[in-house]
């Protein structure tokens, strides 16, 4: 089974050189420790920056360079700022090739549901919307099950939706899987992690092939 | 002659505003806010407010502090975490709270200030985002009718300005200063430096002065971090 850091890491594997690259709030965000020397990405953060370095050094936070998440970060060689409105022409017009986020709930048809709860949390979409919408390549990174030990992997979402039909890949703490003509279909096995748990742990349709490889991280 | 924007302070900036006005405040999270026009507000105790704002601020700080005294009755925003009141009073009622994807809240304001009455987008389709709205398909995809956004004051926060009212922003604290500029009947901009005509370079301003209405250095610029988030000397 993976933790955090080894869904980030997996995920990392997915990205592909020349790529401009959006992650999301909490897993997502780890994606970025993960990428493989020598590879040329840019990451862009929805506020308004392309080329997001890492946490400066202490002592030389700017309250005015953040992330999205609102956390103080840095500017690599070559990057650049924009306007909110800039930056949503690049997700909107698909100009960002990959989109890593998180989600509360995937269904078998692709749907994602992660902004609100209702009655219970209401934070908002921020721009998951937009980015869900038009991005041509979009990864979820969730743990499989929720604190209650509910799927997370559901024939259809309960909660409000974000977007629909648009995950393609879902990497979790137990699987790789993709979602295509209305199911979920198993592509690898995290280190440890049976089939049977797999299919224990996931609602939504699911469709296994004959040998599921563990994956190598 | 350039036309002079400049005026003497905050107080000056924020004289004609009214109970029941549309307010739009730069900003993304607390960066980039407009600190001294929401500290003139609060001071003025002006009611009922419409604000169209990314966020609402943490607790006692930003937009917090307007609603905190109640004096919003609704908010405009994408993402509203991080402000217990706030929550308080959405689930309560006292607050109505109309919560929209970001990019359309940023297209919205540019479109409002661009003379565009509306546009379709992808962004909210088959979601909450989409109820009531006009659904057209383009290029065998559907896409849902947003209307654009205009304001009667716009406060926007720059690095540097000058007496024209053209506008350089810093790093990350761009957002949505520069579409709300735009947006504003009455737009506000305070900034860290007021600077002398001609002594910025026209090739980079961002925003240009014919879209702000008053300007004014502000002063004690708290510039609060959200979430403080640094690496380990090597």
């Amino acid at each position: 089974m993976l933790d955090k850091n080894g869904i980030a890491r997996r995920i990392a594997q997915e990205v592909q050189n020349g790529q401009y690259v959006n992650l999301g709030i909490g897993i997502p965000t780890l994606v970025a420790n993960h990428i493989p020397e020598g590879l040329d990405v840019e990451f862009q953060s929805e506020n308004g920056i392309l080329g997001m370095g890492p946490f400066p050094i202490e002592g030389t936070e700017d309250a005015d360079l953040i992330n999205a998440g609102k956390q103080t970060i840095t500017a690599l060689p070559g990057a650049v700022f924009f306007d909110s409105a800039t930056s949503f022409a690049m997700i909107r017009g698909q100009h960002v090739q990959l989109t890593v986020l998180g989600a509360m709930e995937v269904s078998a048809n692709g749907d994602i549901a992660n902004w609100k709860i209702p009655g219970k949390m209401v934070k908002g979409m921020g721009g998951a919307m937009d980015l869900v919408a038009s991005a041509e390549n979009i990864v979820v990174a969730m743990m499989h099950t929720n604190r209650a030990g509910e799927s997370k992997l559901l024939p259809t979402c309960s909660l409000p939706l974000t977007g629909v039909g648009c995950v393609k890949r879902v990497v979790t703490n137990l699987a790789v899987l993709d979602i295509k003509n209305g199911a979920f279909h198993l592509v690898e096995r995290a280190p440890g992690v049976t089939v049977e748990e797999i299919v224990n742990a996931t609602d939504g349709a699911l469709i296994l092939p004959e040998v599921v490889p563990e994956m190598s991280l | 002659m350039a036309i002079s924007k400049e005026i003497k302070g905050v107080d000056e900036a924020c004289k004609d505003v009214k109970d029941g006005m549309t307010f739009m405040l730069g900003g993304f999270g607390l960066c980039g806010i407009p600190e001294n026009c929401i500290e003139e507000l609060v001071r003025l105790g002006v009611k009922d407010v419409t604000c169209i704002s990314n966020n609402a601020g943490v607790d006692n700080f930003g937009l917090g502090k307007l609603l905190k005294k109640s004096q919003i009755r609704k908010m405009i925003s994408s993402y509203v975490g991080e402000n217990e009141e706030f929550e308080r009073q959405m689930l309560s009622g006292e607050l109505e709270v109309d919560l929209i994807p970001q990019g359309s809240l940023a297209e919205r304001c540019r479109a409002g200030g661009a003379g565009i009455p509306a546009f379709y987008t992808p962004a909210g389709y088959g979601t909450e985002v989409a109820a009531g709205k006009e659904v057209r398909e383009f290029n065998g995809k559907p896409h849902i009718l947003e209307s654009a956004l205009t304001a009667d004051f716009a406060f926007v926060k720059a690095w540097k300005g000058d007496t024209s009212g053209n506008l350089i922003y810093k790093a990350t604290s761009r957002n949505f200063n520069p579409m709300m500029a735009m947006a504003g009947k009455i737009t506000v901009a305070e900034v860290e430096e007021l600077v002398p005509l001609g002594s910025l370079d026209p090739n980079e301003i961002h925003t240009p002065g014919i879209f702000v209405q008053r300007i004014f250095q502000g002063r004690s610029y708290e510039k609060r971090i959200e979430q403080r988030t640094v690496s380990q000397n090597k």
